[in-house]
């Protein structure tokens, strides 16, 4: 035992040197906390100066009106196609095809976009370039896929089966009474089976958002590199009133 | 200001402690040094506070009042560093408009020392993110990108050294996996490389060559995933031996406390991530004394 205490006080002594001659550290102790940013902290009065011009600058951007919407555009007004899809359908059809024809010197066919992409209403009243990224916060961009017609088909039995308004332009649907497809045309022509078409979409459906799985057999696809927001943007800039209608291009014979 | 703190005392050694009194003692000048680690993670451009009305996060952020705590903590104690875990960019018209300018000069503002890379931050393309480097004064770390044939060779690097009251503390960065997450186009040539491999060579340098006194890793992996076998922060912390303090990011994960986890080497270590969108502030002090024992495991926890 005595000799056990001569060897720990020697040990002491030993590291006591070292530690005191080398001067390294050793970790003794941690604490750690979650500090909440609250309104409580005052706001650092450079920071908030520097930042004000940059804001400023995007609110002025973001709240100048771009055009005007006598009604209420929702994705909810309509069963089988609504004012806000037909809205998002034919812009991405009237500001995409340009792009692609120059590309490719090909025309697109139809437009097929997701319900769910939809996230706001446009109120009634001014439309600003803010009202774009309500409606469409994501950084999705506009792709054109090529389809074979088999694979249009299986699209079109998705499209019915969802039994939501999936927003679509440059096509017409007519179901039967009882709900199964009774007609389908595509740029005033009937549906040709033997045919391959040119789709837009965006480039988070082609990846298999919202389970449309029958892109994974698209047989090109070409980027546009045209922000769905950027073409909306761009559409409300053109036009000074916003007042899509829904119509015919897809319905039931009730 | 919210605090929730529980003592976890994870020394048994009742020897040691009194060892380390006596050593302490007989030096002629005993020292007890503080080291304060700041940190965000997530930010996704949020540069001003959420509105009162806001459902999730009510008037909580804010780079103004963040740029205020972290003055105050700085004042309290000098030998503080800031960092952030990555996904800098997008979230707010802020990134849309000026492509993460702000956010990197406001991040310089604030001086913070160092950050990792997100997934996020190639949303305008590794092109992107190379054109806003003129604005950081801060060094970008990723040990597990490789990104030599990309325009970012030469600008990113794998970790560094800070040297702050005595006490060297080594600071490694880890990048999640790129494809299928961002579209190649936008990342281009970057390789990743396994984070595990990687983390244990940085720390390895970091420990034996380097000779830091403390390891920190910010990593953009995740917290831990629940379906798939992929790589986390909770894993990685069980297999490295060296890294005190995982500053973690991309799962948006609000921890009330940082996870104590049980490392390689038995020790233990501490696993962080502060949710998103700057609502807080990661705090994380540590306290060294002049070295008594080298196998000591003496480290109280307080979280």
């Amino acid at each position: 035992m005595f000799l056990k205490i001569q060897q720990f006080v020697l040990f002491v002594t030993i590291i006591m040197l070292s530690s005191c001659k080398e001067k390294r550290s050793e970790l003794i102790e941690i604490t750690a906390a979650q500090v909440s940013i609250t309104d409580t902290i005052t706001k650092t009065e450079s920071i908030e100066t520097f930042v004000l011009p940059y804001r400023n600058r995007i609110y002025e951007v973001l709240d100048s009106v771009l055009a005007f919407a006598p009604n209420t555009i929702s994705k909810e007004d309509g069963r089988y196609n609504t004012t806000a899809g037909n809205l998002m359908a034919d812009i991405v059809m009237e500001q995409a095809n340009p792009i692609f024809k120059l590309r490719t010197g090909n025309q697109i066919d139809f437009v097929l976009l997701n319900h769910g992409g939809i996230r706001s209403v446009i109120s009634q009243g001014p439309v600003t370039a803010r009202t774009a990224y309500e409606v469409m916060p994501f950084e999705n961009n506009i792709a054109v896929v090529e389809l074979s017609g088999p694979s249009v088909l299986e699209l079109i039995t998705y499209l019915i089966s969802s039994k939501r308004a999936h927003p679509i332009a440059g096509m017409q649907i007519v179901l039967d009474q009882k709900g199964q497809l009774k007609t389908l045309t595509i740029g005033n022509k009937e549906f040709n089976k033997n045919r391959n078409y040119w789709v837009a979409t965006t480039d988070y459906l082609v990846n298999g958002g919202d389970s449309m799985v029958f892109f994974k057999d698209a047989l090109t696809v070409t980027p546009i590199d045209y922000l769905i927001r950027n073409a909306i943007i761009d559409y409300f800039k053109k036009v000074d009133t916003i007042a899509p209608i829904i119509d015919d291009r897809y319905y039931s014979l009730e | 200001m919210k605090r929730r703190t529980f003592l976890k005392n994870l020394s048994a050694s009742g020897t040691l402690a009194g060892l380390g009194g006596l050593s302490l003692e007989s030096c002629v000048n005993p020292y007890r040094k503080h080291i304060t680690i700041l940190h965000t993670n997530d930010v996704h451009s949020h540069i001003d506070a959420f509105p009162k009305d806001h459902s999730q996060f009510p008037g909580l952020g804010g780079l103004a009042r963040r740029a205020t705590l972290v003055e105050q903590i700085r004042s309290e104690n000098p030998n503080t560093l800031l960092f952030d875990a990555g996904d800098i960019f997008q979230g707010t018209p802020y990134f849309n408009f000026y492509g993460g300018e702000l956010e990197f000069k406001l991040m310089s503002k604030l001086k913070y020392d160092a950050a990792t890379i997100g997934n996020h931050d190639f949303d305008n393309g590794i092109d992107g993110l190379h054109a806003q480097l003129p604005h950081a004064n801060f060094e970008l770390l990723s040990a597990n990108y490789d990104f030599t044939n990309t325009v970012l060779d030469g600008f990113v690097k794998p970790y560094r050294t800070y040297l702050l009251d005595g006490i060297k503390i080594g600071v490694y960065g880890l990048g999640i996996q790129l494809k299928g997450l961002v579209t190649q186009e936008l990342y281009k040539e970057t390789q990743y490389l396994d984070p595990y491999d990687v983390a244990y060579d940085c720390e390895r340098i970091l420990k034996k060559q380097e000779q830091c006194d403390m390891i920190i890793c910010l990593s953009h992996l995740g917290y831990q995933y629940q379906q798939e076998d992929r790589p986390n922060d909770l894993e990685l912390a069980s297999k490295t031996k060296y890294t005190n303090l995982f500053i973690g990011g991309h799962t948006h994960t609000f921890l009330d406390k940082p996870t104590v986890v049980k490392n390689n080497a038995d020790d233990h270590v501490l696993v962080n991530q502060v949710g998103c969108f700057g609502v807080h502030l990661g705090r994380i002090d540590f306290y060294f004394d002049a070295l008594k024992n080298s196998t000591s495991k003496g480290t109280h926890i307080t979280v």
